[in-house]
């Protein structure tokens, strides 16, 4: 799960990690307030779930509090188009207000897991406010790594040699050494999957801050962080991925035209890759789960079916703990109840496949079948393409 | 011969008496597995659809010699259930159970080093050693025994490949499914060193898919120590960056992890490549000569 900036600084501020003072608006007039209280330059920033929006025009500096309210105005409602966002922008509801820091110095520090080790690593560069992916690339010897002790967690020893590493000194390497323990803790604490900080800045004045906050959270986890569920923002994710998540389904919306709905994310992965093999583009990846009931291959059946770039659907299913039986009767309601507006191809096997088939053809519903996830892909490419 | 799991295998079911644990211990046992008994703490001494219960797996392991654990507890409680399992010393740990925090496995991860102790999964169908014992979700009839080794990170997608190999008359050794999650017990390189050392074991079919870096490393390990033909095929080709696609380990974050660059490490390894998933039986029997 993803925060807003303003919504992971106050999670910062909480656990002790310096940010600017600032306050959130939703409206110019609040936006004008906030900086009001503020005085001085400030920094007025769209707060939206994607990065590059310096670039984009989604961060604008102000000298005063109408500058700041004009600024509001123009980044409020407005498309944010980044490398990040869908194609067609994110609309920008609302606007972080900060005092804006005399910069020094721009550094980089953020922690996630290590797959490969299996625990959790710090990571610092000096090169702060620059993607990190192109520092690792280019010159990786820039980034420092420490990584954690799987149960002792960040020693305070490791902070000191990141902050070292990153060129501090005297006040600063003191702060410094506290923010890096203070970010472990709130990683760990709030069972984050990334927390980062780009930049993280030395202001003229001698203050370490961390001037951008981008936390990612442990969704195995939130079921723990109440507090964490509270922040999450429904309108940065697409309305059939919120429909889906409801009901307990796996759905990721994508841009093509064969609606898929599978059992199991790898099979639905593959399943995916076999539509593209035959020459056809997926519309979703839809996961029903293992032991997915009729009432959820219903839901499932209705959240693809109302993407409308969907053509045609492939339902590849290899029961195990889901039978074929139940996945028919499923089908067959969900057809039955919604009409059945689109083709659609079902290819099963395993569990009570038998049993499943005779229902499908029994049902009187014009259904096509496929023996095997090969037949299936061709035919459903080419029903699509038939209906586009 | 198989790995993992044999005739010898004595299952003990942590969480037993949840819908999930006595389903499929019921499951396992009439596939021919020997199931012991389950736990679940605070009803030991009691009875659970025919199977014992004890509260903890070190009375199991005291009463029934019990040497494999099968684990079906939720979430929140599933990375302490491994360590109880890990700390009576039974050898095989299986976790299903999917969605266990990554913080909490990165302790439990930490905690078997210091035992004897294996950990399949979590997140994954279990071991299925056929005609021996079935340890997991899996569907045990569409299994057959045979020359093939097969390791997956998915579980549906193996049932798949099981089922193409049966239905060409090509059994399996044993089958591991090693799980989706971004912290596991076990690698693709831990299973191929298995298999590599099983001398039934003729051909080896891998299912990777995107995230991480376990099937670079097979890759890696393949071309050092594997001197039995391996098959791989990679889902995902058409995952979008940045989105988990079911499985918490399935996504590519900074441009890595893609199908692209494990197929071609693969590849490169001397591994026979399957671009389409419909192919992948017919791909093991190629290398098999028949």
């Amino acid at each position: 799960m993803k925060v807003h900036e303003y919504q992971a600084k106050a999670l910062l501020r909480e656990f002790g990690v310096p940010v600017p003072e600032g306050g959130v608006a939703t409206t110019p007039a609040e936006a004008r307030a906030v900086a009001a209280r503020l005085g001085g330059k400030v920094v007025v920033k769209a707060q939206v779930h994607a990065g590059g929006r310096g670039k984009a025009g989604g961060i604008k500096l102000g000298d005063d509090a109408a500058a700041a309210e004009a600024a509001a105005r123009q980044i409020l409602g407005m498309r944010l188009k980044t490398p990040q966002t869908p194609p067609e922008g994110i609309q920008v509801r609302s606007v972080l207000v900060e005092e804006a820091s005399a910069i020094e110095r721009e550094l980089y520090l953020s922690i996630t897991l290590d797959r490969a080790r299996a625990t959790h690593v710090v990571m610092a560069s000096q090169a702060g406010g620059m993607e990190i992916e192109e520092v690792a690339a280019r010159t990786p010897e820039k980034i420092l790594r420490e990584w954690t002790h799987p149960a002792l967690g960040l020693g305070a020893w490791q902070a000191r040699r990141l902050a070292f590493g990153l060129g501090l000194a005297g006040d600063p390497f003191k702060q410094g050494v506290g923010l890096i323990r203070s970010l472990f803790a709130l990683y760990l604490g709030k069972d984050c999957s990334l927390a980062e900080i780009n930049p993280l800045v030395v202001t003229r004045d001698g203050r370490v801050l961390a001037l951008d906050a981008k936390l990612n959270f442990d969704d195995s986890a939130l079921s723990r962080h109440t507090e964490i569920t509270a922040l999450r923002d429904i309108h940065e994710e697409d309305p059939l991925d919120v429909e889906a998540s409801k009901h307990s389904l796996n759905y990721i919306k994508l841009d093509g035209n064969v609606g898929c709905m599978v059992n199991g994310a790898g099979l639905a992965m593959a399943t995916m890759d076999i539509i593209k093999l035959a020459g056809g583009e997926p519309a979703n990846f839809l996961d029903v789960g293992g032991g997915a009931s009729p009432a959820q291959i219903e839901n499932a059946f209705r959240i693809l079916s109302s993407d409308a770039a969907v053509k045609a659907v492939f339902i590849n299913v290899f029961g195990g703990i889901l039978r074929c039986d139940r996945l028919a009767e499923g089908v067959i309601a969900a057809v039955k109840t919604l009409g059945l507006r689109l083709p659609v191809v079902v290819r099963m096997e395993g569990t009570n496949v038998e049993l499943g088939k005779k229902m499908l053809a029994e049902s009187g519903l014009q259904l096509a079948t496929a023996d095997d996830m090969g037949e299936g892909a061709r035919k459903v490419v080419a029903l699509a393409r038939e209906a586009a | 011969m198989s790995i993992l799991v044999n005739k010898a295998t004595r299952v003990v079911v942590q969480g037993i008496t949840g819908r999930e644990g006595a389903f499929h211990a019921a499951r396992c046992k009439e596939y021919g597995t020997t199931v012991v008994g389950g736990v679940t703490p605070g009803k030991g001494g009691t009875t659970h659809e025919g199977f014992p219960v004890w509260n903890t797996v070190a009375d199991a392991v005291a009463a029934a010699g019990a040497n494999c654990s099968l684990i079906f507890v939720p979430p929140a409680a599933a990375a302490d259930a491994i360590m109880e399992a890990a700390a009576a010393g039974v050898p095989l740990i299986v976790c299903i159970t999917e969605g266990i925090p990554v913080g909490d496995m990165v302790r439990a991860r930490h905690f078997l080093q210091g035992t004897a102790s294996r950990l399949v999964g979590p997140n994954c169908p279990g071991v299925i050693t056929p005609g021996q014992a079935k340890v997991g979700i899996m569907p045990g009839h569409i299994h057959t025994p045979g020359p093939v080794g097969v390791v997956s990170r998915s579980g549906t997608l193996t049932y798949e490949v099981v089922g193409q190999l049966t239905g060409r008359g090509i059994g399996q050794t044993s089958c591991i499914g090693i799980g989706g999650d971004a912290v596991t017990g076990t690698s693709f390189v831990n299973v191929l060193g298995l298999f590599s050392d099983d001398p039934e074991t003729r051909a080896i079919m891998m299912i990777g898919e995107i995230g991480g870096t376990a099937e670079e490393e097979a890759a890696a390990f393949i071309t050092s120590h594997v001197r039995k033909p391996v098959v791989a095929f990679i889902c995902g080709q058409t995952a979008p960056p940045g989105r988990r696609m079911g499985h918490a380990g399935a996504i590519i974050a900074g441009g890595k992890g893609t199908a692209a660059e494990k197929m071609q490490a693969l590849e490169a390894a001397g591994a026979t490549l399957v671009r389409s998933p419909a192919d992948m039986g017919a791909s093991v029997a190629r290398v098999l000569g028949r």
